[in-house]
C-alpha cells in the first residue's frame, strides 16, 4: 500500500490507517492523523528529510520514517 | 481561599501571552516538585475577586506519553481546579477541539477562549460561536489575547460564572454506547463523578496510566474489558483509533456547522513566507544570514561594548567605591579583600555577562515567537539524528560556542526530554567564548607561527569530540527507539514589544538571581581558600594558602597530561568558577603580569604539553554558572554530576593521548 513518504511536493492522500506503534501512533492521533483525512505534502527540508506535511488547516513535519508509517487509500 | 483557574491548550495556541495579559505583572515562575517543567501561576483580581491562574504546560492531548502531559493531567485530576480556561487557536480550530473535547469529558467548569480571532477575520474565516457553544455545551468567547480584544467578556465569566458543561456532546457515534455504559458502571467506584466519562474514555481507549492508578473492583474490570473488546471487534482497528476517529468525526462535523471559510481561501502570508524561508535554494543561505548576524550582535561588537561598559563600571568604579567606604568605616583588611576581592570581583565577572545574555535572548526570543525557530529544526534535522539528536538541538549547540549558560537554558525548547538532556550535556563541549583568552595566551606564547591554526584546530576538536560522545551516549545511557520528530510548523506571527521584552526580563532575572546565589558562595569560599593557609593563618604567598596545598595535592593527576605543575592545576580549578579565571590565576600565581606571563609559559611547558593543557581546558567540565544551570535543567545533582564526571573523564583521556602520542612522535622526529 502507498505511504505518505512515497507523494511527491504538491500531492495529496487520504489517510487508510496507521502501521505506527504505541507512543508514535497515539502522537499521530493526537495530531489529527487519523482515518479519512487528507495530507498534502507541502516540501521537504533542503536536506532531503524530514518532510513537511499539511492537513486539518495546518502545517507539520515529520522524517520519512515516520510518514512512512501512514498508509493511504488508493487514489482514484 | 481564592479559587483556582487552569489555563489549558495547544502549544502555540497563545496560552502565555494570555497568561500575562490576565495576570499582568504579579507573576511569578515556580518549580514543579521533582520535575524540570515550570509552572507559573498569577493571579487576577476584577470587579473584587481573586482567583489563582496557573498556566500549565501547552499540550495536544490529556495522553499519559509526554512529561507535559502527565503533568497536566495529573494536576487536573488530582488537584482538581474550580474551573478550566480551554484556549483554542481559531485558525488551527479542528485539532485545537481534540484537546477540548478531553477536558470537557473532566466535566469541570470551564470557557473556552477562542483566541487569535483577529487572525481569522483577516484571512476570511468566520466562526459562529453562538453556534459552537451550542454544539460543544460550553461558552466560547472570540478573543485576541495579543490585541487584548474581548478580555474583559472572558474575564467576567472567568470570575464569576464559569459552568460546567451543559452535558457530554453527542460525539459518540458508535462508541457513546460503550463510554456511556463504561461511566454508568463507574459510579459504584469513588472516582469523582462529573470526571466518570473521561475515566471511560481513557479505560477504553487502553491508557496505561489510568489502568495503574485506578483501582477497580473485579466486576466493574470486567464490564469494562468486555466493553472494550466488542468495540473493536468489528474491524481491523483497534480502540485507541476508533476513539480518535469518532472524537474527530464529531469535531469536523461541528466545525463544519460553526466555520465559513471563503469561497476561494487566498494564500495565508505563512504559505507565502515558506516558500522563499524554507526553499530548497534559499532556505540556508538565509539561514546562515541570521545565525551570523546573531552571533555577531552578541558576541561582535555590540555586546562586547556593553559587557566591557558593566566590567568597567564594576571595577573601575563599584569596586574602589566599596572599597573606599570600607576604608573610610574603618572595616579590617580581610573584610575589605574579602567583600571587594572575592564577593564583588566574583559575582561582578559573572554579571557582566548580562548584556550578552540579554541581546542572545531578545534574538532567541524572536526566533521563537515569530515560529523561525521550528523551521530551523525543520531543515537541521537530518544532520543532527546522526549523533543521535534531532533538529531541535540546532540553536542550543550554536549558542555553546558563545556560553554555554543560555545555551543550557535555550535546550528547554525541546520538549522531548531524553534529546533534551542529550543536548544539554554535549553543548559543553562547543567552546564557549571564555575560553579563548587561555587559548590565545598559550598559542601566542608556544605556538607564534601557526597560532590560529592552534585555536581553530581546538574548535574542530570540541565540534568532533562532541560529536564522538553524541554516538557513545547514544549506544549506552540514551539507548533506545528515538521518539521520532513529530513537529508542528506554526504560522509565522509578528512577535509583540511587550512578549518580547518580558521575556528578556524573566531570562535575565532567572540568570541573576540563580546563577548569582552560587557564584556568590563560590566565591567566598575561593577567596578563603585562597587567602588562609590550611591552619587558617593568613597566607603570605598563595603557594601555601589551602588552595595552593590542595594545587599541589591533586597536581599528580595531570601529570601524565604533561603539566603536572601545582600552579596549572589550581587554575584548571579556579576556571571552573568561571574560565576567565584561568588566565588571571596563572598571571597571580606565577606572580607577573599578562605581558610577561608568556615568555615564562613557554618555559614552563613543552608545547606537546601546552596543548595537551589546551585539550583540557577545552573539554573538562564546565564553569559553576553553567554546572549550576546544567543541575537545575537536569533537575538534580546526580544528573550535573554525571554530566560533569563525563566530560572531565573524556577531558583527561584524550588530553592524556595527545600528550603521550605527541610526545612520541617529538621522539622520533
Amino acid at each position: 500500500m502507498k505511504n505518505l513518504a512515497a507523494l511527491k511536493p504538491g500531492q495529496s492522500g487520504i489517510v487508510h490507517s496507521l502501521t505506527a506503534e504505541g507512543a508514535v501512533k497515539h502522537h499521530f492521533l493526537d495530531l489529527g492523523i487519523t482515518k479519512g483525512v487528507r495530507v498534502t505534502v507541502e516540501r521537504i527540508a533542503p536536506f532531503g528529510d524530514p518532510i513537511a506535511v499539511r492537513l486539518r488547516g495546518y502545517s507539520l513535519s515529520l522524517r520519512r520514517e515516520e510518514a512512512a508509517k501512514i498508509c493511504l487509500e488508493g487514489e482514484k | 481561599m481564592n479559587q483556582t483557574i487552569a489555563i489549558i491548550g495547544n502549544p502555540n495556541s497563545g496560552k502565555t501571552t494570555l497568561f500575562n495579559r490576565l495576570t499582568g505583572s504579579n507573576q511569578h515562575v515556580g518549580n514543579w516538585p521533582g520535575v524540570t517543567v515550570d509552572r507559573k501561576t498569577g493571579h487576577i483580581c476584577y470587579h473584587g475577586h481573586a482567583i489563582d491562574v496557573v498556566d500549565l504546560p501547552g499540550i495536544y492531548s490529556l495522553s499519559p506519553f509526554t512529561q507535559e502531559e502527565i503533568i497536566a493531567r495529573e494536576y487536573v485530576l488530582s488537584e482538581a481546579p474550580d474551573g478550566i480556561l480551554n484556549i483554542v487557536d481559531a485558525t488551527n480550530i479542528e485539532r485545537n477541539l481534540y484537546l477540548t473535547m478531553q477536558l470537557i469529558a473532566l466535566g469541570l467548569p470551564m470557557v473556552i477562549a477562542l483566541n487569535f480571532i483577529d487572525d481569522c477575520r483577516s484571512q476570511g474565516v468566520e466562526i459562529d460561536c453562538a453556534v459552537l457553544s451550542e454544539t460543544l455545551g460550553v461558552r466560547v468567547i472570540p478573543i485576541s489575547a495579543r490585541k487584548g480584544e474581548n478580555l474583559d467578556a472572558l474575564l467576567g465569566i472567568v470570575t464569576e460564572d464559569l459552568r460546567r458543561p451543559v452535558r457530554q456532546p453527542a460525539y459518540l457515534h458508535g462508541v457513546g454506547a460503550a463510554i456511556n455504559r463504561v461511566a454508568h458502571t463507574l459510579e459504584k467506584t469513588a472516582l469523582r463523578r462529573d470526571s466518570l466519562p473521561f475515566y471511560a474514555l481513557k479505560l477504553l481507549e487502553g491508557d496505561s496510566h489510568v489502568r495503574k492508578t485506578v483501582a477497580l473492583p473485579d466486576a466493574v474490570r470486567q464490564t469494562v474489558e468486555t466493553t472494550a473488546a466488542a468495540l473493536s471487534s468489528h474491524g481491523s482497528e483497534d480502540n485507541e483509533m476508533i476513539l480518535a476517529d469518532a472524537l474527530y468525526d464529531f469535531i469536523e462535523e461541528a466545525v463544519r456547522h460553526a466555520v465559513k471559510r471563503p469561497e476561494k481561501p487566498v494564500l495565508t502570508l505563512t504559505e507565502r513566507l515558506d516558500r522563499i524561508i524554507i526553499n530548497k535554494w534559499l532556505a540556508l543561505p538565509i539561514f546562515s544570514f541570521l545565525m551570523v548576524l546573531m552571533f555577531w550582535s552578541t558576541f561582535g561588537p555590540i555586546g562586547t561594548f556593553f559587557a566591557d561598559l558593566l566590567e568597567t563600571m564594576i571595577h573601575g568604579m563599584l569596586i574602589p567605591a566599596v572599597e573606599n567606604g570600607l576604608h573610610a568605616s574603618g572595616a579590617s583588611g580581610w573584610m575589605t579583600g574579602l567583600l571587594c576581592d572575592g564577593v564583588l570581583g566574583g559575582v561582578g565577572g559573572v554579571v557582566s555577562f548580562l548584556p550578552q545574555i540579554i541581546i542572545l535572548f531578545f534574538f532567541l526570543s524572536l526566533l521563537e515567537d515569530t515560529g523561525y525557530l521550528a523551521r530551523i529544526a525543520f531543515m537541521m534535522d537530518t544532520l543532527l539524528r546522526r549523533i543521535g539528536l534531532s533538529g531541535k538541538s540546532f540553536v542550543p549547540m550554536l549558542m555553546g560556542f558563545g556560553c554555554t549558560t543560555p545555551a543550557v537554558m535555550a535546550a528547554r525548547t525541546m520538549e522531548n526530554e531524553k534529546d533534551r538532556r542529550m543536548t544539554i550535556m554535549l553543548t559543553p563541549f562547543m567552546s564557549c567564548g571564555a575560553k579563548l583568552p587561555v587559548y590565545a595566551l598559550f598559542a601566542g606564547a608556544l605556538f607564534p607561527q601557526c597560532a590560529s591554526f592552534v585555536i581553530i584546530s581546538l574548535y574542530v576538536l570540541g565540534i568532533l569530540v562532541g560529536i564522538f560522545a553524541g554516538w557513545l551516549l547514544k549506544k549506552t545511557i540514551f539507548r533506545g527507539v528515538s521518539s521520532g520528530f513529530v513537529l508542528e510548523l506554526p504560522p509565522y506571527r509578528l512577535p509583540t514589544v511587550r512578549g518580547t521584552l518580558q521575556n528578556m526580563w524573566e531570562k535575565a532575572k532567572d540568570f541573576l538571581t540563580k546563577a548569582g546565589t552560587v557564584i556568590f558562595v563560590m566565591s567566598i569560599v575561593i577567596w578563603l581558600l585562597q587567602n588562609f593557609t590550611p591552619s587558617l593563618q593568613t597566607a603570605s604567598d598563595s603557594a601555601y594558602s589551602i588552595l595552593g596545598v590542595f594545587g599541589r595535592f591533586i597536581a599528580p593527576v595531570f601529570a601524565p597530561l604533561g603539566f603536572g605543575e601545582w600552579r596549572a592545576s589550581v587554575s584548571i580549578l579556579t576556571g571552573v568558577i568561571a574560565m576567565e579565571a584561568v588566565v588571571s590565576t596563572m598571571s597571580v600565581l606565577y606572580g607577573v603580569d599578562l605581558g610577561s606571563l608568556g615568555g615564562l609559559l613557554s618555559s614552563a611547558f613543552s608545547p606537546v604539553a601546552a596543548y595537551a593543557f589546551l585539550v583540557f581546558i577545552l573539554l573538562y567540565m564546565p564553569c559553576m554558572s553553567a554546572f549550576a544551570t546544567i543541575r537545575r535543567e537536569m533537575g538534580g545533582w546526580r544528573w550535573a554530576a554525571g554530566a560533569a564526571a563525563f566530560q572531565t573523564v573524556l577531558a583527561w583521556t584524550i588530553s592524556f593521548f595527545v600528550y603521550q602520542c605527541g610526545s612520541l612522535l617529538f621522539q622520533l622526529i
